[in-house]
């Protein structure tokens, strides 16, 4: 008894000293890579600025103030070293305003992105496994959705059903699923015929126990590259619908909204519309950094993606 | 050959038929499209009335074939707004939008295709890393900030282009450079991958070894094979401009389908945003009927499945 807890101990301490340095390999090798150190920051950034917002924002993002309204930011003339970034036509800080931005980006891309992620995954594993009539009918769906200029249908049910937060997510959404769903399945016809299924198969497991305790492991590194390259995409989405005044709607700072303000007063304030576009290109381009290096590490045969 | 046309066309006529649900049903999502389509201060009795008028309270399955049937002759209804037929609306902005996504695709593959072929040749030179970190900067910018921006920098500061409206060359020009942005960002780094992919193939070795100059083992060997796929995406990328236009066409003040489509959805001008749809919707996959079918034709490896 004595010697196999002994061993017991032996092993699982053998087991974390592995883990831990595989955990080094990887961070090692991520920080080889200087365009996913700067995608790593820029999201971390992202999302410590939309957690402690309230914590960090110099001001309050939604509290007017006339007098102060068009300041330019630091370095210009007139420009007030308290809004290091300028106010909008409203004397709203733009700093604050950005760093509340990110919730709603945040909550919006990730929710959407986990919505058609978990959508398109089981369609593809159903489709792909079971074949047949399943599988025509929502390859063909995803055919039709294709079609659609996304944007164009998206603000045509956003304007129908009500710009609020559920919808919004549910839209976006539900126009993501086809990626995961075309992946999911071409994987899931590969990997159906292999002999570890046929071996599961053979002792009597169900399909469903094949399907997500078999099948759904060995997918799951082509679905995380996609969720990182598709949150890039939806952040972008969320500050488009949000520019059409479709998104969430004022007084709740949004990038997109904040760039349609900007857009008005372009001509005498640039800073307006200068900034949160380039908040939004920042965190976009982090993430796709940090997608590509994720690509190359964990699916190098998603290039086209 | 003729076998995969028809399959081909069969499948297209699906499409098609899916598009027209989803147009007829963007109008139903909340159940009541009367109360959606009339004015805000209607009276319920005026609201019953229209419904009966509009044939609202018949089975959905007889509304829909009655669209459908709309659909095949061209007719949409009336436009609300201008009681003109929602579809000759949709067509006389037609040229507009194709003028635009034509010229942007072209600007993006005149510039893409060269930095995608100098950047795979010379691999890891400084023009490889300045053509991909450009790419990839295009890739994470905005439509609606890089319209912005062009406009701040070119209409208002430099005064060198006209920051809205369409007539002269000079007006296209902004508005197709945004549009193109992201699809010419896109087919570069899809070019330098596709060319590299072609350089280290055997027969690229053969035409070295008998001597060819480098420009034509280049231009005649390699050039046209690693074209085949960036060919193919040039249909998928009309998808991408199509759906681009909408806003790119909102910021420039262009008068294309696109506008015309998101002024109809804040007018709740319905007839009118369910012709745009369509229309725009077909377009792409009538064009990318074409374009697999010529695929066909350029790469003879394809599999007629």
């Amino acid at each position: 008894m004595d010697f196999l807890e002994k061993a017991a101990k032996t092993l699982d301490f053998v087991g974390e000293e592995r883990r831990v340095t595989r955990g080094q390999k990887v961070l090692r090798k991520l920080l080889e890579n200087k365009g996913a150190v700067f995608g790593l920051i820029m999201v971390l950034g992202v999302i410590f600025s939309a957690v402690l917002a309230p914590l960090i924002s110099p001001h309050d993002p939604i509290l007017q103030d006339v007098e102060k309204r068009l300041l330019p930011p630091l370095g210009q003339a007139g420009a007030n070293p308290d809004y290091l970034l300028g106010t909008d036509h409203l004397g709203r800080d733009i700093v604050s305003r950005l760093i509340y931005g990110a919730r709603i980006s945040i909550v919006v891309s990730v929710s959407a992105v986990a919505f058609s992620a978990v959508l398109g995954t089981i369609i593809g594993l159903f489709s792909g496994f079971y074949g047949g009539k399943i599988d025509s009918v929502f390859m063909r769906l995803a055919d039709v959705q294709l079609a659609f200029p996304f944007i164009l249908l998206a603000i045509a049910i956003i304007a129908v059903l009500g710009p609020n937060l559920q919808n919004i997510i549910i839209v976006m959404g539900i126009t993501g699923w086809v990626i995961y769903a075309r992946v999911v399945r071409a994987e899931v016809l590969s990997l159906r015929e292999k002999e570890y299924v046929m071996a599961v198969r053979a002792l009597g497991g169900s399909n469903g126990r094949i399907i997500f305790n078999h099948l759904l492991p060995n997918v799951v590194p082509p679905i995380i590259v996609i969720i990182t390259l598709e949150m890039a995409r939806m952040i972008i989405m969320e500050a488009a619908l949000s520019f059409l005044g479709l998104g969430i709607q004022p007084p709740t700072p949004t990038w997109g909204g904040m760039l349609a303000d900007g857009r008005v007063y372009l001509i005498t304030s640039w800073w307006l519309a200068t900034f949160p576009g380039l908040v939004i290109m920042l965190v976009v381009l982090g993430i796709n950094l940090l997608g590509n290096w994720l690509r190359d590490m964990l699916d190098p045969r998603l290039t086209q993606l | 050959m003729k076998s995969y046309i028809l399959k081909r066309l069969f499948h297209c006529i699906f499409v098609l038929i899916g598009i027209s649900v989803v147009v007829f049903i963007i109008l139903h999502l909340t159940g009541d499209p009367a109360a959606l389509l009339m004015p805000m201060d209607a009276t319920p009795e005026q609201v019953a009335q229209f419904r009966k008028e509009m044939g609202f309270t018949d089975p959905l399955l007889v509304q829909y074939w009655r669209f459908f049937q709309g659909t095949l002759h061209g007719d949409f209804g009336l436009s609300f707004r201008h009681s003109q037929p929602a579809l000759d609306l949709v067509l006389e902005r037609m040229p507009a939008t194709i003028q635009l996504t034509i010229t942007a695709m072209i600007i993006a593959m005149i510039i893409a295709v060269p930095v995608g072929i100098i950047s795979a040749i010379r691999r890891n030179s400084i023009l490889d890393h300045i053509g991909m970190t450009g790419a990839l900067l295009g890739q994470s910018t905005p439509v609606f900030w890089l319209g912005i921006m062009l406009i701040l920098v070119f209409s208002v500061t430099f005064q060198w282009f006209p920051s809205s409206g369409r007539g002269t060359l000079q007006h296209l020009i902004l508005p197709a450079v945004t549009l193109g942005m992201f699809s010419m960002a896109r087919t570069a780094r899809m070019m330098r991958s596709s060319m590299l992919e072609v350089l280290g193939q055997e027969y690229m070795k053969t035409a070295r070894a008998k001597g060819l100059s480098p420009r034509k083992v280049i231009l005649k060997h390699a050039l046209k094979n690693a074209l085949i796929p960036v060919v193919t995406i040039v249909g998928m990328e009309l998808g991408t401009l199509l759906g681009g236009a909408v806003i790119t066409e909102t910021i420039f003040a262009w008068p294309g389908v696109g506008r015309l489509a998101v002024q109809a959805i804040y007018n709740r001008d319905y007839p009118v945003v369910q012709a745009a749809v369509f229309l725009l919707a077909s377009i792409f996959v009538l064009v990318n009927l074409v374009v697999d079918i010529l695929y066909t034709y350029l790469d003879p490896r394809v599999k007629l499945g």
